[in-house]
């Protein structure tokens, strides 16, 4: 009874945090990159599913997705109560986190590093694979933890798109819902039980790297190169050492959410 | 080798208008902070673009406002050691220094970065992160970096800034030899005067975005031809003057009236003499008698390891210790020696080292 709602959990958080990367990244970048007129606006309604209570979000959805909608008239594809739209719908909702985290730590990244890149010969596309991204790599993972957190226990617009379907879209939020609604109580303990470990872990790893974030630049001990031991394979990044010199620009990261939406430049 | 420079950008607070031609030298751009130093460089670097104008580097056109050229960063083959060396914290320093080398063959590359980690005297700390190494060690590592393609410019933003005091003459040293070996053009930014003479042989003065002056860096030193340069060159003693006739004008601001050995003319309007330059004669007896000796009291005096500096009043003596007219540097032996001297000493200002100003 727990396994069919745990495998479809699953399966729709593997494909909700696979759309939520790609998609938040992209958005991320773009946001941090690009100044544009109405990107507050842009950047508004990309929030907006975090505060929008879930019916509203899922019913814009069912909307989308269902019947008169580009998807299912022109392109033929029926995604309403199957586990994909499931996996949409906690998209979605957990996009914003996603987005917002990835924004603010590529708008932290010094662009000194990218102007030096670029005298090294380094076209933009580089720069951002090469430079960009795995600086700010951080904030990215701290994004994805939330949002994937986030997905995991997404309920209400699963509901309203993808429905409660035993062995089909019922997830671990739904299934747990119904066993409490059938007074099933150790069961909906166990899911309970569950969830919360899951969630509790994804936001320990989120906080840990944050932790690690805010302490590799506000603890700039000065520590002699001689006494750390540099060996080979250290390339992991969450393996090497985190001493910073003080002072140094390079060094120079915020927290994440310190970082405003850049006004549009002047001139 | 040869880059020719002619740009001007609008910026908020005024308008950077510079040009200048190198060819073979290292040229430093000396400047207040604020004059448009840093930005004339990121312009050449193509970090920021210019309003209008043109730059040329060994024929290859790498802006052009008229034609519409503007080459990117990335093509223009220019070496940009940054103020804070922007080294990639999430590369080791071998990494930082092979970045710029992607387009060749993997075994030469290593064997590049070991060669300029060897030069650079940090063999053995390629494994290093950034943020393991001192200051000097990152700011050298960052010139490898910047050396490591081969650039036709290098652009060096304020080196030494981010340094203290007893490493900066050992990697000033450093830079010297290492610019000694490069085949390339070299532009050297910087506000601390000193440090742009050791490492240039030609200068240039910015002063408000315009270039005050350009030329070779003991011309700029001796023959400041404008009050300004005259003041970022480190002249601490100007007046305003009146002439009187074509060799003998009055000094406003020092209430003497001096001879000089430059006939005046009527663009004129300063008179300027550097601190260590002026001298004191024993007495009055001596022959034969020196023209633009006057007579000096010491306001006060201030004291550096190896200098005194001493504020003199002409004429009379001074009120209080704000009173005072120039500025003298001298050795603290010939300190010893000067201050038995009963007052008034006599303060010799020779011709040959007044320096007629523009405005």
């Amino acid at each position: 009874m727990i396994w069919q709602p745990a495998i479809l959990s699953l399966q729709v958080t593997v494909l909700a945090s696979l759309l939520i990367f790609s998609l938040g990244l992209s958005l991320g970048v773009f946001l941090a990159r690009k100044h544009f007129p109405g990107q507050i606006f842009v950047s508004t309604v990309l929030n907006l599913p975090l505060v929008l209570p879930p019916s509203v979000v899922g019913y814009f959805l069912l909307i989308i997705l269902g019947r008169g909608s580009p998807i299912k008239e022109w392109l033929g594809i029926d995604l309403l109560f199957t586990w994909q739209a499931g996996a949409i719908a906690s998209t979605v909702v957990a996009l914003p986190l996603m987005v917002e985290s990835t924004r603010a730590a590529i708008a932290d990244v010094n662009p000194e590093l990218e102007a030096a890149a670029r005298t090294l010969g380094s076209t933009e596309w580089e720069v951002l694979r090469r430079i960009t991204i795995p600086t700010a790599y951080r904030g990215i993972l701290a994004g994805l933890g939330l949002s994937v957190a986030r997905a995991l226990g997404e309920f209400g617009a699963t509901l309203m798109v993808a429905g409660n379907i035993p062995g089909r879209t019922q997830t671990l939020p739904l299934a747990i819902y119904d066993a409490v609604q059938m007074q099933r109580y150790t069961l909906a303990n166990i899911m309970v039980i569950l969830m919360t470990t899951i969630a509790f872990a994804l936001l320990w790893w989120v906080r840990r790297i944050e932790a690690q974030h805010s302490h590799s630049q506000q603890q700039p001990s000065q520590q002699q190169p001689s006494q750390q031991q540099p060996s080979q394979g250290q390339t992991s990044p969450r393996n090497r050492p985190r001493a910073t010199h003080p002072c140094h620009e390079t060094d120079r990261r915020y927290s994440k959410t310190s970082a405003p939406l850049r006004p549009r430049r002047q001139l | 080798m040869k880059l020719i420079v002619d740009i001007q950008k609008h910026l908020p607070h005024y308008d950077l208008d510079v040009s200048f031609s190198l060819a073979g030298e290292t040229l430093g751009i000396l400047g207040a902070s604020g004059s448009g130093k840093s930005i004339t460089l990121r312009c050449i670097a193509g970090i920021e673009s210019p309003t209008r104008g043109t730059i040329v580097l060994n024929d290859r056109v790498l802006y052009d406002f008229r034609q519409g050229i503007n080459i990117p960063s990335r093509d223009r083959k220019m070496g940009f050691l940054f103020q804070n060396y922007a080294l990639f914290p999430h590369l080791t320093v071998a990494q930082n220094i092979a970045y710029g080398l992607k387009k060749f063959p993997k075994a030469m590359v290593k064997h590049q970065v070991m060669r300029h980690l060897d030069q650079v005297k940090l063999s053995g700390l390629g494994d290093r992160y950034p943020q393991q190494l001192s200051g000097g060690q990152q700011q050298r590592v960052a010139l490898a970096r910047a050396l490591a393609p081969e650039p036709d410019l290098l652009l060096l933003d304020e080196p030494f800034s981010a340094l203290d005091t007893h490493l900066r003459n050992e990697l000033e040293n450093h830079l010297i030899k290492t610019l000694a070996g490069y085949q390339g053009l070299t532009l050297f930014v910087s506000h601390n005067l000193e440090e742009a003479y050791r490492v240039c042989q030609k200068l240039l003065v910015l002063d408000q975005g315009q270039v005050a002056a350009v030329g070779d860096k003991q011309a700029i030193f001796d023959r400041p031809s404008t009050l300004a340069v005259a003041q970022l060159t480190g002249c601490k003693n100007y007046s305003r003057i009146h002439p009187i006739d074509r060799y003998t004008l009055r000094a406003l601001d020092w209430a003497c009236t001096l001879q000089t050995a430059d006939p005046l003319s009527p663009h004129h309007t300063h008179i300027g003499i550097r601190a260590h330059q002026i001298t004191f004669l024993e007495s009055l007896d001596q022959s034969p008698i020196q023209p633009n000796t006057l007579s000096a009291w010491v306001a006060w005096t201030s004291e550096t390891p190896h200098r005194m500096t001493i504020y003199l009043k002409l004429g009379e003596p001074s009120i209080d210790t704000n009173d005072y007219h120039l500025q003298v540097e001298v050795f603290k032996e010939k300190w010893d020696r000067l201050k038995k001297r009963p007052m008034p000493w006599l303060a010799c200002l020779s011709r040959d080292r007044l320096m007629l100003l523009k405005p």
